[in-house]
């Protein structure tokens, strides 16, 4: 899964769609993902990087994940031709 | 390097033009402790879901009614309404404080003469009042406050079987102006019901009318319909003096104030817009006192008030057992606590606190119980931190009816406490077990045995 090209982030958590003119707010660790996935990493990837950062576990990252990226697709935030 | 803590990952839609002027409320702001006692022991002692209740705030919202009526008016007498919550240790906490007992049935009324409260001080109320609970209370020559015509009658007739003279009260409805207008309890003022009662009774000669009683209504937020329910009761009561030369020892005027609770729909939360207990005495007071009575004549001032002095003193405490993404993504939080329990959430948008710290981060949910039932609601929509498995959430002024109103359904009611003015927690009601509920059961013998005894599945 990637993130549309053209979705802006900013430090503090803001997230743009200059397409649809939509806002949204993540939090910290929200910020996090995308911005790997910004930079391509693959769910796997990214699952290991938060396990490694953050107090949790395996099955917790998944299924908080899993929940996460169906919201970012569902707002529109994905790129579907790659 | 150290790890930094975990908060599931969130992301909100920024919606503008949405707002109202007050925005929305956000209940992040923890409550770890009741009283002193954390949270999470109480539950690791006693279970969860578990309900709490506080003595100090019981017996401090009890004073400061009391202080807000003594103050405006030299004859009170306040009547503990059962039905509100009749756990033993709660009833005995307003009785110690002075409280008489109000019931409203057979039921009620044999826990209050099992809690000490003597006859004479048991106001027994209720449209079901059957022959056996009409002659223990004659016998006890506690107040009866007689609800229709055919409970005057037979009330007659077993005064003169019994060849004794019980203490009555009528039940008085009325337009206080407020919409709906109960009209189910009682005798009605306007239409003359109430007086033709009166007549019948003193005329009678069999029934010792004591008393006046009403019950306007339950939730009320305006303090003025009291002053109207106490101007008409005093008009009734004057009227008996006029006519019959007749003092009328009390005037009741039953309970119905309005806790803190916010009723679903309300613009503006409930701690925003109740009245205060000094608005529902300044009121009633002022309504008896400009009435007429004369001082050697002036009535006791009886109030049945329940939800108003109990309602802020309870918790529930509860957990979550799972989070879920609804089809329209919303978040929606499973608790182990649902209407089964908490009966009120059919009425009130519960206040509900994370019992543990978060960050600022809040995502709208939907805060669903456990039963396996569409209603089961707790909250529709609710803003609150990112809860995960297992976190604990306390559920405020939840006092009044629900240890009352709860219903074993499905799942068994949980344990109630009383976190004591000690600073200790005391049980003061057990966990329901399966053999509580299946020791009402009786299987007759043709149905003890079926064929699905050997458990193989085929």
């Amino acid at each position: 899964m990637k993130l549309l090209k053209n979705i802006a982030l900013s430090d503090t958590g803001f997230v743009f769609n200059p397409g649809t003119g939509d806002s949204f707010s993540v939090n910290p660790i929200g910020l996090s993902i995308l911005k790997d996935l910004q930079e391509g990493k693959s769910e796997e990837a990214i699952r290991n990087r938060v396990i490694e950062d953050y107090q949790t576990d395996k099955e917790t990252i998944e299924k908080d994940l899993y929940d996460f990226l169906k919201m970012i697709e569902q707002f529109n935030l994905t790129d579907y031709h790659e | 390097m150290k790890k930094q803590i975990y908060e599931r990952p969130l992301i909100h839609r920024i919606n503008t033009g949405m707002m109202n002027k007050f925005g929305t409320k956000t209940e992040y702001a923890p409550v770890s402790h009741i009283d002193g006692l954390a949270v999470k022991d109480l539950i690791k002692e006693y279970g969860s879901p578990l309900f709490v209740l506080s003595e100090d705030t019981i017996r401090n919202t009890y004073r400061e009614a009391v202080r807000a009526f003594k103050t405006r008016y030299p004859k009170i007498q306040f009547a503990w309404s059962y039905k509100t919550n009749y756990i033993n240790a709660v009833c005995n906490i307003f009785h110690q404080e002075g409280s008489w007992a109000e019931v409203v049935s057979g039921f009620e009324y044999q826990k209050a003469i099992n809690n000490g409260v003597p006859g004479p001080k048991i106001i027994f109320n209720g449209p079901d009042k059957s022959d056996d609970d009409l002659r223990r209370a004659i016998t006890n020559n506690s107040p009866i406050h007689i609800d229709h015509l055919d409970e005057l009658y037979r009330l007659t007739e077993l005064a003169e079987e019994m060849n004794k003279r019980p203490n009555v009260a009528i039940r008085v409805n009325m337009d206080t102006g407020i919409y709906p207008m109960w009209d189910r309890f009682g005798f009605n003022y306007e239409n003359g019901q109430a007086w033709d009662a009166i007549n019948k009774i003193i005329l009678g000669n069999r029934l010792e009318l004591i008393g006046v009683h009403c019950h306007i209504g339950t939730f009320m937020l305006s303090p003025q319909a009291y002053a109207t329910a106490a101007y008409k009761l005093s008009d009734l009561a004057l009227g008996i003096k006029k006519k019959f030369g007749k003092t009328i020892h009390y005037i009741d005027m039953g309970g119905g104030f309005a806790s803190k609770n916010t009723l679903k729909g309300s613009f503006l939360p409930g701690a925003d817009t109740t009245p205060t207990i000094d608005q529902f005495a300044e009121s009633i007071t002022t309504a008896l006192l400009n009435a007429g009575f004369t001082e050697k004549d002036l009535p006791l001032l009886v109030l049945e008030t329940g939800r108003a002095l109990i309602d802020e003193a309870g918790y529930l405490l509860g957990s979550v057992i799972a989070n879920k993404r609804l089809s329209d993504g919303r978040r929606a939080t499973i608790m182990d606590f649902g209407v089964n329990i908490l009966f009120t959430s059919f009425w009130y948008d519960h206040k509900i606190s994370p019992a543990q710290e978060f960050s600022s981060y809040t995502e709208d949910t939907v805060m669903y119980g456990p039963l396996c039932m569409n209603i089961d609601v707790v909250r529709s929509h609710i803003t609150l931190p990112p809860l995960k498995k297992e976190d604990h959430v306390v559920v405020h002024t939840v006092g009044a009816y629900n240890m009352t109103q709860w219903m074993q359904f499905i799942a068994m009611r949980p344990a109630v406490v009383l976190i004591g003015t000690d600073g200790k927690s005391h049980l003061i009601r057990n966990k329901e077990t399966i053999e509580n509920i299946e020791s009402s059961e009786v299987m007759p013998d043709f149905l003890k045995k079926h064929a699905l005894a050997s458990g193989i599945l085929k």
